[in-house]
């Protein structure tokens, strides 16, 4: 089993209604294909953030999430106003989310820090004005 | 506990969605009204008291694999957070006390 499982979602901005819905369906994918359930958690949880920011801050975007053996990768790619400063948005309580998006529980600014905090390695390129690419990874220890 | 269980045992908490798993342990009540907190921090099988109800309160409690949503202070879900919550066989209870009396009574039931 050394192929690669490709997996490509789309996401609309300000689309609540579907929102986490790459995340869980990568989650039950992960879950049927037997990882251990703390592999599973770091993904859903660095997803759910990657997913709800694009909704959320972007003008809607792509997620591609690289199934392998020893690694599980998300590349998240979405056109927007990007992030003029990455290591400001990266702190945590940093957020510009408008009220009306706070009103829906959003806005703690945890998002970047708990994706950082749930993966083994985060790549975060913008440009601002044209959008955001992520990649997140979460690494598989081989079992002996 | 089992879900099924604390769902019967509360005549202060109504049912506004009875989910599926209902066989799955609930190990304690958290609280917390921001998403991205409650995602990272919530411990799993939990009884998530919150006064969110919309669509993203359900996406969270799936992914964190709460047990159930308790709705604090009155709070009800929306047409879209129901076929959500149905949808997802999540289980969804509501209760007019505050936040704080809610978890407490959640905790004091499952440790009594
Ligand atoms: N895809 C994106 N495009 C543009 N800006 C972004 C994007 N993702 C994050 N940001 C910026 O980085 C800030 C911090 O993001 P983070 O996810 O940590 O917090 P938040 O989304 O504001 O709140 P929370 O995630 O806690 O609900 C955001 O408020 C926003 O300004
Ligand atoms: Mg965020």
């Amino acid at each position: 089993m050394n192929d690669k499982i490709i997996l490509k979602y789309k996401v609309d901005c300000d689309d609540f209604t579907r929102a986490g819905e790459a995340s869980s369906s990568v989650k039950r994918k992960l879950k049927l294909m037997g990882f251990d359930p703390e592999i599973i958690r770091k993904v859903a949880i660095s997803l759910y953030e990657g997913e709800i920011n694009m909704v959320i801050h972007s003008y809607g975007g792509t997620i591609e999430v690289i199934i392998s053996p020893d690694e599980i990768e998300m590349i998240l790619v979405d056109k927007g106003p990007g992030i003029e400063n990455i290591e400001l948005a990266m702190q945590a309580g940093y957020s510009t989310a408008p009220d009306k998006i706070r009103s829906l529980g959003f806005g703690a600014g945890m998002g970047l820090p708990n994706m950082k905090k749930y993966s083994d390695d985060l790549n975060i390129e913008s440009i601002v004005g044209v959008g955001t690419t992520l990649r997140i990874r979460v690494y598989v220890p081989i079992e002996e | 506990m089992t879900i099924e269980k604390f769902v019967e045992c509360f005549a202060e908490l109504k049912v506004i969605n009875k989910g599926t798993q209902l066989d799955r342990e609930v190990t304690g009540p958290y609280c917390c009204d921001l998403l991205s907190i409650a995602m990272s921090k919530m411990p799993q099988g939990a009884a998530w008291v919150t006064v969110m109800a919309n669509v993203n309160t359900l996406a969270v409690a799936t992914l964190a694999e709460a047990a159930c949503i308790i709705l604090a202070e009155g709070a009800t879900l929306d047409t879209d957070a129901l076929d959500k919550a149905k949808e997802k066989g999540v289980t969804v209870l509501g209760t007019h006390l505050p936040v704080f009396e809610t978890a407490l009574l959640v905790y004091n039931r499952i440790n009594e």
